[in-house]
C-alpha cells in the first residue's frame, strides 16, 4: 500500500477518465432512451394511477337498509342516510334477500330497522343491529364508523325538535393535527413517491452491471487504464442524474396535483431524496454486480425491492402497529426511512428528532451498498 | 406429443434450478416474505402511546384518565403539565394521542350537566388516527353510560348502534391480510419463472434452435408455461399450508374451489408472463415489463385498499387485472366459504385473461427479432 506506485495518475487524468465513462454511459441511455423513459415517463404515469386509485377512504358505501315497519321515523333517518356522502343505501324487503346480497359482495353493511323502532321506544330498547361483512377488517371499521355517525346526527336532530334526550354528560371535541380532514391521500401520496423512486433506481441501474458481463463488454474495459471504482462511478452520476429529475417531477406532482400539503423545507427534502437516491442506486448496483447475469438480477430486483418497500415501509401499513421484531427488521428498508422524512416533511414539518437518525441510517446505507459494490467488483475475469 | 413436451419441461426446469442463485430466489423468498409480511401488514392498533394533561385534577377527572390507562389498546407514555407539551410529544411520535382535561371539566358538569374533553390526534397516518379516535370515542361513551347509571338516569339513554361482523368476528386485519398474501406470492413467483424466460433465451440465440426443431409453436408455449404452472401450484400449496397452521387463517369453504382459483389464476398469471416475454427483445425490456406489470397489479388489486374506493376510471382499469378476481376468490374461499356458483362472475374474467394473453403469447413467439 505504501509504495510508491510508478506510474500513478495525476488527479487531472483521473477526471478526465472518469468524464470519459459518464460520457460513454450517457450515450448508452441515449441511444437507448428506455432509461429516460424510466427516469421521467413512469413516475409520473404511475403517481397518477396509484396517487388516485389508492385510498383508504371509503365512500358511497353500499348499505342495506331493512326496514320492517315503515313510519315517520325511520323515514328521517333513512333520510339522513340518503344524505350523507358516504354511505349508499339499498333498501331489502326482508332479511333474508339482505343478507344474499352481502353474500354476494353486493352491500357491505346490513342495518335493520325493527318494527317497533321509533323515537319513544328508543329509550327502552338497548342496541340497533348493525351487520357488516368482516372480511375486509379495516373498512368493516370505518363503516360501523360512519353508520353509527349518521345515526348519532339524527338523534341530535330529534333531541334537537322534541327536547327528548338530554346530551351525554362528556362530549368528545377532537381535533387532528397535520391531517385536519383526515384525508388519506396526504400520507399515502408521499409514501407513493417513496415506491416509485425505490422501483425507479433499481431498474435503472439492477442490470448495467450483468449487461456488462454478460456481453463482454467488461473485458473491453478492464483492457483500459481505468479502476473498477471509476466504472461504477461512471455508472452512478448519470443515473442519479436522471434519477433526481424524475424525484423533482413526482414531489411536484404531490403538491400541485394532489394538493398535498407541504410544511417541511427545501433543504430537508433535498437532503432526504439524495440521500435515499444514492441509497437505491448502490443497491440496484449491488444486485447488478454480485448477479453475474441478467436473469438473476432481475429476479432479485423484483424480490428485493418492490415488495418490502410495499409492505415494510410505513407507506400504508402503520409500523408502530408491527411487532417489535418486525418493526426492528423494518429498519433495514431504505424506503422506511424515506417514506418518514417524506411524510414528515410533507405533512408535520422538518422534525429534525424524527429526520435526522433516518437521514443517518440512509447515509451509512449508501456508504455500505456503493462500497459493497465496490469490492464485489474484482478488475478480473474468473 | 406428450413425451416431446415433458422434454421441453425438463430442459425448461435444468435452466431454471441448475443456478445456485436462481434456485435460491425462487424457493427462499417466498418463504421468509409469507411470515414477514404476515406479521407487518395489519391494520390493526394496539398499545397506542397516550399522554394525558390534566388540568383539572380532581375525582372525575382522574377517573377519565384510569379508564385509558386500564384499556388494553392504549398505554401511557406520559403525563403533560402544560399546553405547550403538546406539541413537542406528538410531533415526535411519542404519543399518538392527548387527552387533554380542561381545568372547567368538572365545574362545568356539575352546573350545565354536560362537559367536554379534548382529544388531539397525530394525524400522520390518517387511517391510525380514525381507529384511534374510534377507540377513544368508545372509552368516553363507557364512562357516560357509567356517569349516567351513578344519576339513575338510564331510562334516559338513547339506543347505539351495535354492530355485529360476520365471517371475521373480532376484525382482525391478519385474516384479510394473509389470504391476500397468498394471492401476492404466486403472483410474484410465477412472474419470476416466466417473464424473463423467452427473453433470456432470444438473447442468448438458444430461442432460434427452439424454433427450427419440429416443435409446433402450442407446443413451445407448452413447455415454458407448465414449469411455472408447477412451481406455482407447489408454493400456492405451501403458503396456504403456512397460512392455515402457522397463522391460523380460518379455512371455511371447500377446497377444490380454492384449487380451481389457484389454477386459473396461474393459467392467467403465466399468460401475462409469456407475453411479455416473447414481446421483449432483451431482458431489460423483460424486467421491464415485469415491473410494469407487477407493481399496478398489485397495488390497485384491493390487497391493502379497496379497489370501492377508487375513482370509476381507475376501477375500469383494474378489471383486467387477474389478481383483483384472484383475490375475492381467495378471501371469499378462506372467510366467507363461498361456493363456486358465488363466485362464477370472478373466474370467467381470469379465464378470458388468460385466453388472450396465452395466444398472444403464442402468435408473438413465432417473431424473428432481427
Amino acid at each position: 500500500m505504501t509504495t510508491p506506485k510508478p506510474f500513478a495518475p495525476a488527479a487531472r487524468h483521473r477526471l478526465m477518465r472518469l468524464r470519459g465513462l459518464v460520457r460513454k454511459e450517457w450515450l448508452q441511455i441515449w441511444r437507448d432512451p428506455s432509461s429516460i423513459a424510466i427516469a421521467f415517463l413512469l413516475p409520473v404515469v404511475l403517481l397518477l394511477l396509484f396517487g388516485y386509485g389508492v385510498s383508504l377512504d371509503a365512500k358511497d358505501v353500499p348499505l342495506a337498509l331493512v326496514v320492517d315497519n315503515p313510519n315517520p321515523d325511520t323515514m328521517t333517518l333513512c333520510g339522513h342516510f340518503e344524505r350523507s356522502k358516504y354511505l349508499r343505501p339499498v333498501y331489502f324487503v326482508n332479511m333474508r334477500h339482505a343478507q344474499q346480497a352481502m353474500l354476494r359482495r353486493q352491500v357491505s353493511a346490513i342495518l335493520r330497522l325493527r318494527d317497533d323502532f321509533s323515537r319513544e321506544n328508543l329509550q327502552r330498547r338497548g342496541t340497533i343491529q348493525l351487520i357488516v361483512n368482516g372480511t375486509d377488517a379495516n373498512t368493516a371499521r370505518i363503516v360501523t364508523g360512519y353508520v353509527q355517525g349518521v345515526y348519532a346526527r339524527w338523534l341530535a336532530d330529534v333531541q334537537q325538535r322534541r327536547r327528548a334526550f338530554p346530551p351525554p354528560p362528556i362530549q368528545v371535541q377532537h381535533r387532528v393535527w397535520y391531517n385536519a380532514n383526515l384525508r388519506s391521500r396526504n400520507y399515502l401520496v408521499p409514501g407513493l413517491v417513496a415506491i416509485i423512486m425505490t422501483l425507479i433506481g433499481a431498474l435503472l441501474t439492477a442490470m448495467v452491471m450483468a449487461r456488462e458481463w454478460e456481453r463482454g463488454t467488461i473485458e473491453a474495459l478492464m483492457t483500459t487504464p481505468v479502476s473498477m471504482g471509476e466504472v461504477l462511478l461512471g455508472k452512478v452520476i448519470p443515473y442519479f442524474g436522471l434519477g433526481l429529475g424524475g424525484m423533482a417531477l413526482s414531489v411536484a406532482m404531490a403538491r400541485w396535483v394532489f394538493d398535498v400539503p407541504f410544511r417541511g423545507s427545501m433543504l430537508a427534502l433535498l437532503a432526504g431524496s439524495v440521500l435515499f437516491l444514492l441509497v437505491a442506486l448502490g443497491l440496484g448496483l449491488l444486485i447488478s454486480t454480485t448477479a453475474r447475469n441478467q436473469f438473476v438480477a432481475g429476479q432479485v430486483a423484483i424480490i428485493v425491492t418492490f415488495l418490502p418497500a410495499f409492505i415494510l415501509s410505513g407507506f400504508i401499513f402503520d409500523i408502530r402497529s408491527m411487532p417489535w421484531p418486525i418493526r426492528a427488521l423494518t429498519a433495514i428498508i431504505p424506503a422506511r426511512h424515506f417514506v418518514t422524512i417524506l411524510q414528515n416533511v410533507f405533512l408535520a414539518g422538518d422534525v429534525w428528532p424524527l429526520l435526522l437518525p433516518s437521514m443517518g441510517v440512509l447515509a451509512l446505507m449508501a456508504l455500505v451498498f456503493l462500497g459493497l459494490s465496490y469490492r464485489k467488483s474484482p478488475k478480473r475475469l474468473d | 406429443m406428450l413425451f416431446r413436451v415433458l422434454a421441453l419441461v425438463q430442459k425448461e426446469f435444468l435452466a431454471l434450478l441448475k443456478d445456485r442463485q436462481s434456485r435460491f430466489v425462487i424457493i427462499g423468498p417466498p418463504i421468509i416474505q409469507l411470515v414477514v409480511f404476515g406479521y407487518a401488514a395489519t391494520f390493526d392498533v394496539t398499545n397506542v402511546p397516550v399522554a394525558v394533561l390534566d388540568e383539572c385534577n380532581t375525582l372525575l377527572s382522574r377517573d377519565l384518565t384510569a379508564r385509558f390507562v386500564a384499556s388494553p389498546n392504549f398505554q401511557l407514555v406520559a403525563r403533560l403539565e402544560q399546553p405547550g407539551q403538546i406539541a413537542p410529544v406528538l410531533d415526535r411520535q411519542q404519543a399518538m394521542l392527548v387527552l387533554h382535561i380542561r381545568q372547567d371539566f368538572q365545574r362545568k358538569l356539575s352546573t350545565l350537566g354536560t362537559t367536554e374533553v379534548q382529544l388531539i390526534l397525530d394525524g400522520r397516518n390518517s387511517n391510525t388516527a380514525l381507529i384511534v379516535l374510534g377507540y377513544a370515542q368508545g372509552i368516553i361513551e363507557e364512562f357516560n353510560a357509567t356517569l349516567r347509571r351513578r344519576r339513575g338516569r338510564l331510562a334516559q339513554v338513547p339506543a347505539q348502534v351495535v354492530s355485529r361482523a360476520w365471517f371475521n368476528p373480532n376484525l382482525q386485519s391478519q385474516w384479510f391480510i394473509v389470504p391476500g398474501i397468498v394471492g401476492l406470492l404466486t403472483l410474484v413467483v410465477t412472474m419470476l419463472v416466466t417473464a424473463l424466460s423467452v427473453a433470456r433465451e432470444r438473447e442468448q440465440g438458444t430461442f432460434d434452435q427452439l424454433l427450427v426443431t419440429p416443435y409446433r409453436p402450442y407446443e413451445l408455449l407448452l413447455g415454458k408455461a407448465l414449469p411455472g404452472f408447477l412451481i406455482g401450484l407447489v408454493e400456492a400449496t405451501f403458503i396456504v399450508l403456512v397460512a392455515v397452521f402457522w397463522f391460523r387463517v380460518p379455512l371455511v369453504g371447500s377446497l377444490g374451489v380454492l384449487y380451481l382459483g389457484v389454477a386459473v389464476f396461474l393459467l392467467s398469471a403465466i399468460g401475462v408472463g409469456l407475453m411479455i416475454s416473447s414481446l421483449a427483445n432483451t431482458q431489460q425490456q423483460g424486467l421491464l415489463g415485469a415491473f410494469l406489470f407487477l407493481v399496478p397489479a398489485i397495488i390497485l388489486s384491493g390487497f391493502a385498499t379497496p379497489i370501492a374506493n377508487m375513482p370509476p376510471a381507475v376501477q375500469k382499469l383494474t378489471l383486467v387485472n387477474p389478481m383483483r378476481y384472484y383475490l375475492v376468490i381467495l378471501r371469499g374461499v378462506f372467510l366467507q366459504g363461498a361456493t363456486l356458483e358465488e363466485l362464477a362472475d370472478q373466474f370467467w374474467p381470469m379465464l378470458g385473461i388468460a385466453a388472450v394473453t396465452l395466444a398472444v403469447a403464442t402468435v408473438m413467439f413465432r417473431r424473428r427479432i432481427y
